[in-house]
């Protein structure tokens, strides 16, 4: 009977977790291994792998530097902006706004993404590029401004792209925040910006976690917004894979590149959630 | 400024009105200074709204609220010498128990001493039994005690007043009454003015020594707990705080007879004040008494059968279908440890006398 009750349970578990496992491993865990082997091997005469076991790939990482330099320093300075530019949102959201009228905004914040970021990028191209803004400010007497092809153009590109994806979980950790914690402390003689920082922003830190780590994950792998709004000149890591993989066809180099790329997400994601979890873990049960 | 001590907290024609809804109409209320009122009625009354207007969570639409003399009107709540002790606590959950209480003294101007808030904590936590309880994180602790948290941090800033919002909802019967002893004794310590909200009438009869029963935003009756208890002022008052039995009747010309449904005429008194008329009698479980085998109570006594027994331990409660008049639910002592058979039982008849000191009448024009 008893025997009986766990394999039952077995079975259920397999059936419930077993297809998303499947599909995972056959599609992500080997492809990664695929690459694993490739960044060891060597570039075949005529493009692509060629067996071998060899260090080199990872001994030229350094002459993709300027792509890592790029991702590196781009993606936590877009999630930066964006976080600046979304936890005033977020708060208005959650905190300010009358309940009638939340959904309506919340969704005007999600609206974007029923559009392909490929059009909405591409209007950003039109705008920066030279018939766009700097031909409306040369009218103005403001001549050679370039404003395409630039990291600031990136960066622009990305927290428009990427906005809505920070103010969502900001959102959530403040429109779940307990309201009565913030009378306690006007209560308690807290003015409203010690309030603010002594008990909001605080308790909104495992969303900003969140936000931050989410939007930077993503910008590392980032390849549509440098290559439309960079032009070949702002280079992210992604477009140098598409260069390695579909141009230059080295995919033992692209597959060094690729691996490196993910060991430095999951770096990155560990000491995101690390933090996140200490924060996390004073707030458990309270604020239901 | 008319007296030397003012009143702690005072209400003057308050109004508070969301939109179309009014929360509290016309409440004229004063809190002398160390007393402890108990703001009582059923959810929806106006109760919370009164203690959050006292809190400065919510401003007067009408009417001006007083603490300490001072009209309150506009001040913020961080600017207000009064602290609470919210429903759930509200405990802050990314700090510990001290961090907690300490909370209200850091934010204090000028800042005062670390050694100096070290101390007051500690004397806090002291004062609510929860020393050696100060490094603890507030989600580990039990409701009880989470509950002393609240309170240590509510009275560490020495409030002229202090809020109490269903302070002890959320415990169990065991712990509610402990602590309704301590708050009891917490509030004789301090010698500050307490303000209770509950809807529990044995929370506010036991604890307070002013008690305020509201209904629909306004105040049905304001008095000792034994005045609203022993007098209530309508039959809203009389059903609300305690148990009692209803009865329609007619009180006649002289002010002092009521006829019963049944033809049963009793005297209760002179009620002058009543209309003679259609009437609504209300009589309290224990305001009826059974009659022994011999006994008699001239022109004051009903028969009837009884149907249930209920038994409490300290005492018993006994439905009794009274004939012509229909359900009653009377409370008797035990009378010592009377054995079981000398109780009465469901079938038994009975005959039972009115205390007529205690029989409730009311206008059947009074709205309930």
């Amino acid at each position: 009977m008893a025997l009986q009750q766990e394999t039952r349970k077995k079975l259920v578990t397999l059936a419930l977790v077993g297809p998303a496992g499947l599909w995972l491993f056959v599609f992500l865990v080997l492809p990664f291994i695929a690459m694993v082997v490739f960044a060891f091997g060597k570039r075949a005469p005529e493009g692509g792998y060629q067996p071998a076991f060899t260090f080199e790939q990872f001994a030229n990482l350094g002459s993709r530097a300027a792509a890592f330099v790029n991702t590196l320093m781009l993606a936590p300075v877009g999630a930066l902006a964006c976080l600046l530019i979304a936890y005033p949102v977020a708060y208005y959201l959650a905190v300010k706004a009358s309940p009638r009228h939340r959904l309506l905004l919340v969704s005007l914040v999600v609206v974007p993404f029923w559009t392909s970021l490929l059009v909405r990028t591409y209007a950003w191209m039109y705008l920066l590029g030279a018939r766009g803004i700097p031909h409306l400010l040369e009218l103005l007497g403001i001549e050679n401004v370039r404003l395409i092809n630039t990291p600031g153009a990136v960066l622009l590109g990305i927290v428009y792209g990427y906005l809505p994806l920070m103010i969502m979980p900001i959102y959530v950790s403040l429109e779940k925040l307990d309201r009565r914690l913030l009378e306690a402390s006007a209560d308690l003689g807290a003015k409203p910006v010690s309030t603010f920082f002594g008990i909001t922003v605080p308790l909104s830190l495992p969303g900003v976690m969140t936000g931050l780590a989410l939007v930077t994950i993503l910008l590392l792998g980032e390849y549509l917004i440098p290559q439309l709004l960079g032009g070949g000149k702002v280079f992210f890591i992604g477009n140098a894979l598409v260069d390695l993989f579909l141009q230059s066809r080295n995919w033992p180099f692209g597959s060094a590149i690729a691996v490196t790329l993910v060991v430095v997400v999951v770096i990155v994601l560990m000491i995101a959630m690390r933090i996140a979890w200490r924060f996390a873990g004073t707030r458990q049960v309270d604020l239901v | 400024m008319a007296s030397a001590s003012p009143d702690d907290i005072e209400f003057r024609s308050v109004t508070k009105a969301y939109g179309a809804v009014t929360a509290v109409r016309d409440i004229n209320l004063a809190v002398p200074k160390g007393s402890f009122l108990a703001l009582l009625g059923p959810s929806g009354c106006g109760k919370t709204t009164c203690l959050r207007m006292i809190g400065g969570f919510e401003q007067p639409s009408e009417g001006k609220v007083l603490i300490d003399g001072r009209e309150m009107n506009g001040v913020p709540a961080y600017r207000r010498p009064v602290n609470m002790v919210f429903q759930h606590y509200a405990l802050f959950p990314h700090f510990n128990v001290a961090e907690n209480v300490a909370y209200g003294l850091k934010q204090m101007r000028p800042r005062i001493a670390q050694g100096e808030i070290d101390r007051r904590v500690a004397e806090a936590l002291a004062m609510v039994r929860l020393d050696g309880f100060a490094k603890r994180r507030t989600h580990e602790m039990s409701g009880g005690q989470q509950q002393r948290v609240a309170l240590a941090r509510a009275i560490v800033n020495r409030p002229s007043v202090l809020l109490l919002d269903e302070p002890l909802a959320a415990l169990d019967k065991k712990l509610r009454s402990a602590m309704q002893i301590e708050l009891q004794t917490l509030q004789r310590e301090l010698g500050i003015t307490f303000v209770l909200v509950t809807h529990d009438q044995e929370e506010a009869l036991s604890m307070a020594d002013q008690v305020c029963v509201m209904s629909a935003g306004r105040i049905r009756q304001l008095g000792t707990p034994q005045e609203v208890y022993d007098r209530p002022a309508d039959l809203f008052v009389a059903d609300f705080v305690g148990k009692i039995n209803r009865l329609s009747a007619v009180l006649e010309a002289d002010h002092a007879t009521i006829r019963l449904a049944d033809g049963t005429a009793l005297n209760v008194g002179a009620r002058p004040n009543v209309p003679a008329g259609a009437v609504t009698v209300a009589v309290r479980p224990e305001a009826l008494r059974f009659l022994g085998a011999g006994e008699d109570a001239a022109g004051r006594t009903v028969s009837g059968t009884v149907t249930h027994r209920i038994f409490l331990g300290s005492g018993v409660e006994y439905a009794v279908d009274i004939d012509g008049l229909g359900d009653f639910l009377i409370t008797a002592d035990r009378g010592g440890h009377a054995a079981e058979e000398s109780l009465s039982a469901p079938g038994d008849r009975v005959r039972l006398a009115f205390d007529p000191a205690a029989v409730h009448v009311f206008s059947s024009m009074d709205p309930a």
